[in-house]
C-alpha cells in the first residue's frame, strides 16, 4: 500500500471533508479539524466517563484520569508554586490536548494534527501572548525589567537587552518548532521504513520492519515526551512572569 | 455512642487536615519554582531548537529593519550576530539550570545544585 503514489509526506496532507466558505475565508472542515474535534471527544469521555463513579478506591480508568490530574497539577506546583493553581486549567487543557492529539497519531491511516505547524504555532502563540499580558497586568510597566540581566553593568546594557529581547521573542517559535518537528520527523521516518519492508520483500524485510517496530516504541515515547516539554515550558513560562527576577 | 465519638474523632481529623494543609500551602509558596523534576531525555529535545529559533527571530527582525530603513544588509548582518547570542545564551541557561528563559535568575545560588546533574 506504501509504494505507488503514496510518497511518506502523503500521511501530512490536508483534505477538505465539508467545503464552507465564510465570505472570502476558507473555513473548511478538514481532517485536521476532524481529529482536533476527535481528540476533544476522546480527552472529555476519558475524564469525565473515567470520574463517573468517583470512588474512593479507584479503578483502572479512574486512577488514570486521576493519575493524568496528578501529574500535571504537581508539574505546575513544581515549577510556579502554590500560585500558578489559578493557571491549571489552561495547562492541563493544553497537556490532554497535545498528548491525546499524539497519541491519535500513533494510530495507522489517522492524521496527526500536531505535525503541521500552524497548529503547534498557534497554541504556543496563545501561550506567548497570554503570558506577556499576563506579565503586564502582573508588573505593569516593570515588565520591561524582565530584559535587563540581574548583575550586569550599564555598559553592557545596549547590547544585552537586544539580545533579552530576541531571546524573548523566540519562545513561540522554539515552543511550536519543537513540537512540530519532531512529530513529523518521527512519522515520515516510520514510512519511509515502512516502505522498504515492501520493497524488500519478505526476507530481506524483516531488518527494516523490526526497525518500524522499535520506532515505534520511540514514536510513542515522543508523543508523551513532546507533549510533557510543552506543557513544563508552559509552566516555566507563567512562573517567569509571576516572578520577576 | 459510637457515632458521636467518631465525629469527635472527625473533627480532630479535619483540624489537622486544615493545618497540614496551610503548612503545605505556606512551604509551596516559599519554596516558589524548582523545576528540578526535568528529565535528562526532555531537555535534551529542547536544546537543539533553542538555537535556530533565537537565530530565526534575530535574522527576522534584522531583515525587517532593513526593508524599513533602506539599509540592505547592515542590520541583518548585526542582528544575525545578536541572534546567534541570544539561541547560545539559551542553551546555556537550559543547560547550567540557572534559569528557564529570558533575564529570569534565582536570587539565591542554593537551588542550582540540581543544575548540572543531569
Amino acid at each position: 500500500m506504501a509504494a505507488e503514489g503514496h510518497g511518506p509526506l502523503a500521511q501530512f496532507e490536508i483534505k477538505t471533508l465539508i467545503p464552507l466558505k465564510l465570505g472570502e475565508i476558507d473555513v473548511s472542515f478538514t481532517n485536521s479539524a476532524l481529529f482536533m474535534s476527535l481528540t476533544l471527544v476522546l480527552v472529555t469521555l476519558f475524564l469525565v466517563l473515567g470520574m463517573r463513579k468517583r470512588a474512593l478506591v479507584p479503578g483502572r480508568w479512574q486512577s488514570m484520569a486521576e493519575m493524568s490530574y496528578e501529574f500535571v497539577a504537581n508539574l505546575l506546583r513544581d515549577t510556579v508554586g502554590s500560585e500558578g493553581r489559578k493557571y491549571f486549567p489552561l495547562v492541563f487543557t493544553l497537556f490532554m490536548f497535545i498528548l491525546f492529539g499524539n497519541m491519535l497519531g500513533m494510530i495507522p491511516y489517522s492524521f496527526t494534527f500536531t505535525s503541521h505547524v500552524i497548529v503547534t504555532f498557534a497554541m504556543a502563540l496563545a501561550v506567548f501572548i497570554g503570558v506577556t499580558v499576563l506579565g503586564f497586568v502582573k508588573h505593569g510597566f516593570h515588565f520591561f525589567s524582565f530584559f535587563v540581566p540581574p548583575g550586569v553593568s550599564v555598559v553592557l546594557w545596549p547590547l544585552m537587552i537586544p539580545i533579552e529581547i530576541i531571546s524573548y521573542l523566540s519562545r513561540p517559535i522554539s515552543l511550536s518548532v519543537r513540537l512540530f518537528a519532531n512529530l513529523t520527523a518521527g512519522h515520515t521516518m516510520l514510512k519511509v521504513f515502512a516502505g522498504f519492508i515492501i520493497s524488500l520483500g519478505v526476507v530481506g524485510g524483516v531488518l527494516p520492519f523490526a526497525f518500524v517496530v522499535a520506532l515505534t516504541g520511540l514514536e510513542l515515547l515522543i508523543a508523551f515526551l513532546q507533549a510533557y516539554v510543552f506543557t513544563i515550558l508552559t509552566c516555566f513560562y507563567i512562573n517567569d512572569a509571576l516572578h520577576l527576577h | 455512642m459510637t457515632k458521636q465519638k467518631k465525629s469527635a474523632h472527625e473533627q480532630d481529623i479535619d483540624a489537622r487536615l486544615k493545618q497540614a494543609r496551610r503548612t503545605a500551602e505556606k512551604s509551596g509558596a516559599n519554596s516558589g519554582p524548582k523545576g528540578s523534576r526535568r528529565s535528562g531525555l526532555a531537555l535534551a529535545m529542547r536544546l537543539g531548537v533553542e538555537i535556530v529559533s533565537a537565530l530565526v527571530i534575530g535574522v527576522g527582525i534584522g531583515l525587517l529593519l532593513d526593508y524599513w530603513l533602506g539599509t540592505k544588509p547592515w542590520f541583518m548582518l548585526l542582528f544575525f550576530v545578536l541572534g546567534a547570542a541570544a539561541g547560545l545564551m539559551n542553551v546555556y541557561r537550559v543547560a547550567t539550570g540557572v534559569g528557564q528563559g529570558v533575564g529570569y535568575k534565582r536570587e539565591d545560588g542554593s537551588d542550582n545544585s540540581d543544575g548540572p546533574a543531569k
